[in-house]
């Protein structure tokens, strides 16, 4: 059984609540210092985003364990308007040029896997995982 | 990762010791390694952090704490640096395949130049950038007659390229017939009209010389007038003929009108890469081209057009900043002798 957690975003001061909720699961999970703070930074772009973009919605923390590894499943879900062009957010240079954050490049690349699932007008999920290594 | 731990440590180490410029020194060629190995900078903070702890144990806890807080600080210099990286390498791919295709623009786009009894052709193209907007291209017909064509995309680089490729099929898909410049530019403008873009602009310059007659027929779609060089006067003179740019209008006339070419004369067709020089100090009055093409007169048209272009490339400190094509079709004083 995997022990699950959220937090729902309705204030930018939620955002801090999301990042402290992925901080105490990161070093209860065995995170060192550097990747608790990727994760952490990880959890508050994708929750800022849904502040900004979508209003409201929610970041869910996931334990993983899978025989072999442990590691933390990030979920950031709204039901905002969803991403028109997947293609265009995920390219480098799109959101940071316009000083929005690391954007979901960055997000990416604090991972170790990252998949977006999106529809127009009906929402946005975001699923990250992080292994601990 | 544990090796390079151990390495930092002692390198600290000794140079908090010794404060030595050789430590420092090494320090320096250990970074490279560190970014080599793709070592992060919030990875680097800890590793100073771990060092730290070690050399000094007893160090207060608010010390090492405010490392943790450098580490927070790193993680989006560590983001904007692997970003950074990565735009190099997609800006490295993109470079490749503007290599390739330029190197396929300078195939399509090959003329040849022919040989005359009477007229002696010469010619340079060179574009701004990478690709050239700009199209030249002579064809030889039956009857010793000779046709060039000269069109320039207003803009320059990759969108004007692909627009100047629609010109070159346009013009290999006439006819022996349709050679006459009234029926290449209303051809050609009604195959822009259709297949190009409102925004795109393309003036175009086409004439047709009969050795026959000595008489060069030209007409002009927007384009700058040719400049006819007398050698009887020792004067020039603007060869111009009215029609409107490419593609503007689906059904245009062109005008065409006729000179007659005396030996030692010649024409240069130009866009306008050319004529407008921009210099640090501004454009070049048009009047510096004739000057250097009178002192040039009795070269060939092709030293001519060369020596044109290094010398207004000179002026430009060598940037051009648009695509820079000259033709000159000069009529022989003498007839051609075999081995010129």
């Amino acid at each position: 059984m995997n022990e699950r957690s959220s937090v729902s975003i309705y204030t930018e001061w939620d955002v801090v609540a999301a990042r402290q909720l992925g901080r105490d699961e990161a070093k209860a999970v065995g995170f060192g210092t550097v990747d608790q703070a990727r994760i952490t930074t990880a959890i508050s772009e994708l929750a800022r985003n849904i502040y900004l973009y979508a209003g409201t919605g929610e970041i869910e923390i996931e334990r993983l364990h899978d025989g072999k590894r442990t590691g933390l499943k990030i979920i950031a879900s709204d039901d905002g308007p969803g991403i028109q062009d997947v293609r265009r957010v995920m390219e480098d240079g799109f959101t940071t040029s316009g000083g929005l954050g690391a954007g979901m490049p960055g997000v990416q690349r604090l991972v170790d896997e990252f998949k977006i699932e999106t529809e127009i007008g009906k929402g946005t999920k975001i699923t990250a995982v992080k292994w601990l290594r | 990762m544990e090796r390079l731990k151990q390495q930092y440590r002692e390198l600290l180490e000794q140079y908090l010791a010794s404060q030595d410029e050789k430590v420092l020194y090494f320090a320096q060629q250990f970074s490279r390694k560190f970014i080599e190995q793709e070592v992060a900078p919030e990875d680097l903070v800890h590793l100073h952090k771990d060092a730290i702890s070690t050399l000094f144990p007893e160090a207060p806890e608010a010390f090492k704490l405010s490392y943790d807080f450098l580490i927070e600080m790193m993680i989006h210099y560590g983001l904007a640096l692997r970003e950074h990286q990565s735009m190099i390498k997609k800006r490295e791919e993109l470079q490749m395949e503007i290599e390739i295709a330029a190197n396929m623009q300078d195939t399509l786009i090959k003329t040849t130049l022919p040989v005359m009894e009477e007229l002696d052709i010469g010619y340079v193209s060179e574009p701004a950038k990478k690709m050239s907007g700009d199209y030249i291209y002579f064809t030889p017909h039956s009857d010793r007659k000779v046709s060039v064509a000269v069109a320039d995309v207003i803009g320059k680089g990759i969108p004007a390229a692909l627009c100047m490729s629609t010109i070159k099929f346009g013009m290999d898909s006439l006819s022996e017939e349709q050679s006459s410049p009234h029926d290449v530019l209303s051809i050609i403008n009604r195959l822009v009209e259709k297949s190009i873009d409102d925004s795109m602009f393309i003036s175009m310059y086409y004439g047709m010389y009969d050795e026959s007659t000595s008489i060069f027929t030209y007409g002009s779609a927007g384009h700058e007038p040719a400049l006819l060089y007398r050698a009887a006067t020792d004067s020039f003179h603007y060869l111009e003929s009215k029609g409107l740019l490419l593609g503007v209008k689906q059904d245009v006339q062109y005008e065409e009108q006729q000179v007659k070419l005396e030996a030692g004369d010649f024409i240069a067709i130009m866009t306008d890469g050319v004529t407008e020089i921009r210099t640090s100090e501004g454009f070049l009055d048009e009047a510096i081209i004739q000057s250097y093409l009178r002192q040039w007169k009795d070269e060939s048209a092709q030293q001519m057009s060369d020596q044109l272009y290094h010398a207004l490339a000179q002026l430009q400190d060598f940037k051009l900043h648009d695509d820079f094509t000259v033709a000159i079709l000069k009529k022989r004083t003498e007839g051609l002798s075999v081995g010129e």
